[in-house]
């Protein structure tokens, strides 16, 4: 009988590099405790069985990029009591969202020699601009330790306790000496959500956004800041937009700077 | 030709989604009587077109970008971006950042290894549907399982900063070494898990396998002086010893007719197989003697043409990256500088190396302004996919009179020896193969 209360876990994968289901399976020291504490009902990656729905707790890694992948979302949302979305793909479109500034017939141009057959949507975007989402988790990778909270809380019927501040201040609790202030190295740690640990200042390289944006993202502030310090437009373009480049500010931003380069040119 | 009494009863096996692999595929299978009608394998991932916008992106930027291709093996797509890359800019990395990157990849095959041998292939040849399952029976094989995956994710934290798309590799070396404190802790650490890499192998030689062999043509990449991850030769068993600059002119991917499938073979027609029993096969001399003689204890000789044995290699290799890594961490010091200097921005630069499921190349093509012209991506799953369709065909019909579960349950098990990274496949990969004449 104590088998059949445990709550039931569903892990889905849509367009995504399986880095952040993975999270799950590095979890070494923690995995058989998780199993211990949910039904692991549906996880591909890891399991031939397949339990039935509903499901207590559904984890979504993975942008929607394709008309299946669009239909598929709402399902998985109809089967899943709460629904949370997991890693830079699900929460934000991913860096395959890069295909949402470009020409998509030309995209499949250059990868595939017949392009007709590619099915594929013209925007790669976050699982919430399709379907209701309780929860997201950034990172491109997640952190495997939030994530575990994040499954704890649902478990406990608690809200997650994740930090949405900037990472700069994991960055000081760390001892870390500025990337910006003593190389005068363009660093979006400012803007940029906590939960990685500050590891590229702590490697002496600067931030590059895999969590996206925190709370009050002073993006173009920041990006004022870079270009009078040396960083040309293109770059900071680049700069924004990458694994979570989709989500706004920093889409809004990169598109003014884009405007503005192609303004000067 | 024989003449043999016809037989009408049709047979088909559709597994909808296959479980416990890397990305996402279905499989379809169609006999009549005796003969295999069907065969497909049928990748669906979706298309998120890399090589389209990396174009564009600065050189600097491609190896953070790259490693995003595939989750599992983040560290391959860094390694061949920075070694095309360097090639293009003329730039060589001495040591000891090259030992350094060998340390990195000793860590991604212990964890990818470990992972694929008891958490994705041993249920199928212990009989359960998943390591959550296994466990229950077999908890403390498990609990000393992940000990040695955390140990191969230890060495990508500590030189790579993080497991999954680590963040201290870039072009001409690493943004900073960590400290030799951390490097003598993580020895200890992987001195602890060294006997129970051992007693991997010997657990993975006493499974059961089924009797198939096939003659593959195997390829993988050959060192004068090691067993092969970041530099070296493109050789086989039928004798192509090739540079690496030289691969696009010996293999092609193809977009077959009526099918979105792109798969790999040599331009000649002929398919073949990376990974890591290609590795072992091709590269077996070059392990140290302490992995030669527990495979001799074993019985494990070259060739073996079994690719369900692919766990064996997995094991060996295992072995040998856990050696490999207490060697180099003994030997380690934090005062060498990190990276070398790029100075030039442009040029063409191919690199290859031996992601865990078998040989990654890409090829690049940088303008005067440092951004990349052209990018081509060629993943180890999509060269292994006609060997995977071939080893179907080749084996179904051993199966046609057992019961649907276990014909359908072997065949899943045989794509999985191939540890099969869907996620990996760059391209879009749908197969379809009707072979009725």
């Amino acid at each position: 009988m104590v088998k059949d209360t445990k709550p039931k876990l569903a892990v889905y994968k849509f367009s995504s590099c399986d880095g952040c289901q993975l999270s799950i399976l590095d979890l070494e020291d923690e995995l058989l405790a998780l199993t211990g504490a949910v039904e692991i009902a549906f996880f591909l990656e890891a399991r031939r069985k397949v339990q039935p729905g509903p499901y207590d707790i559904g984890l979504v890694e993975g942008s929607i990029s394709t008309p299946e992948e669009a239909e598929r979302i709402v399902q998985v949302r109809k089967e899943c009591k709460y629904l949370v979305t997991i890693g830079a793909c699900a929460t934000s479109g991913g860096i395959q969202a890069l295909k949402n500034w470009a020409d998509v017939e030309e995209y499949k141009r250059i990868v595939y020699a017949s392009p007709k057959y590619i099915q594929t949507l013209d925007t790669a975007s976050p699982v919430a601009a399709y379907v209701l989402v309780d929860f997201e988790l950034r990172g491109c990778p997640v952190n495997k330790y939030q994530l575990v909270e994040v499954i704890t809380a649902f478990v406990a019927g608690r809200r997650p306790q994740i930090p949405t501040y900037p990472v700069c201040l994991e960055c000081k609790r760390e001892g870390n000496v500025c990337v910006m202030v003593t190389d005068g190295a363009p660093c979006l740690g400012p803007i940029t959500q906590a939960g990685c640990g500050a590891i590229c200042p702590s490697f002496g390289r600067s931030c590059y956004a895999c969590f996206g944006p925190s709370e009050s993202s002073a993006a173009e502030m920041l990006c004022n800041h870079c270009e009078k310090t040396g960083t040309d437009k293109p770059t900071i373009v680049r700069m924004l937009r990458s694994f979570n480049g989709y989500l706004e500010p920093f889409k809004q931003v990169g598109d003014e700077y884009e405007r503005q380069t192609v303004k000067n040119h | 030709m024989s003449v043999k009494p016809s037989k009408t009863i049709e047979r088909t096996i559709h597994v909808e989604n296959l479980a416990r692999v890397e990305g996402e595929g279905a499989l379809y299978i169609k006999s009549v009587g005796d003969e295999i009608t069907d065969v497909q394998l049928n990748i669906f991932e979706p298309p998120r077109f890399y090589e389209a916008f990396l174009r564009g992106r600065r050189f600097t930027e491609v190896p953070d970008i790259t490693a995003r291709i595939c989750g599992i093996c983040p560290v391959a797509y860094q390694m061949s971006s920075c070694h095309a890359m360097e090639q293009a800019l003329g730039v060589t990395v001495g040591e000891p950042i090259r030992t350094l990157r060998r340390l990195l990849y000793c860590g991604e095959w212990i964890e990818s290894h470990v992972l694929h041998m008891f958490m994705l292939h041993l249920p199928d040849f212990l009989g359960y549907e998943s390591v959550v399952t296994m466990a229950a029976d077999h908890r403390d094989v498990v609990a000393k399982a992940l000990s040695l995956k955390k140990a191969g994710n230890d060495i990508v934290n500590f030189i790579g900063g993080r497991e999954v798309h680590p963040i201290n590799v870039r072009i001409g070396g690493f943004y900073r070494l960590p400290s030799k404190a951390k490097a003598k802790a993580l020895r200890e650490t992987l001195l602890a898990n060294r006997e129970f890499a051992i007693e991997t192998i010997r657990f993975m030689a006493g499974l059961d396998f089924p009797d198939f062999e096939q003659n593959y043509e195997f390829v993988a990449m050959k060192h004068p002086d090691e067993y092969p991850f970041c530099e070296g030769r493109l050789v086989s068993s039928s004798g192509l010893d090739i540079p690496i600059e030289a691969f696009l002119s010996e293999f092609e991917e193809i977009h077959v007719k009526h099918s979105t499938a792109l798969h790999g073979r040599f331009k000649d027609g002929r398919i073949y197989l990376v990974g890591p029993l290609a590795r072992v096969n091709l590269n077996f001399e070059q392990l140290p003697d302490s992995v030669k003689a527990i495979a001799k204890e074993i019985g494990f000789s070259v060739p073996c043409r079994n690719n369900f044995k692919s766990i064996i290699a997995r094991a060996l290799e295992t072995l040998f990256a856990v050696e490999q890594a207490i060697e180099i961490l003994e030997h380690y010091d934090d005062a060498a500088a990190p990276h070398v200097k790029i100075t030039h921005q442009s040029g063409i630069g191919h690199g290859c190396s031996e992601a865990p499921r078998g040989i990654l190349y890409h090829r690049y093509e940088i303008d005067d302004e440092g951004l990349i012209k052209d990018a081509i991506i060629t993943p180890p799953t999509a060269q292994n996919q006609p060997q995977i369709e071939d080893d179907l065909r080749h084996f179904f019909p051993s199966m046609l009179d057992k019961p649907e579960e276990e014909a359908t349950l072997r065949c899943e098990q045989l794509i999985r020896n191939y540890d099969p990274c869907i996620s990996c496949s760059t391209h879009f990969l749908k197969l379809q193969l009707d072979r009725t004449p």
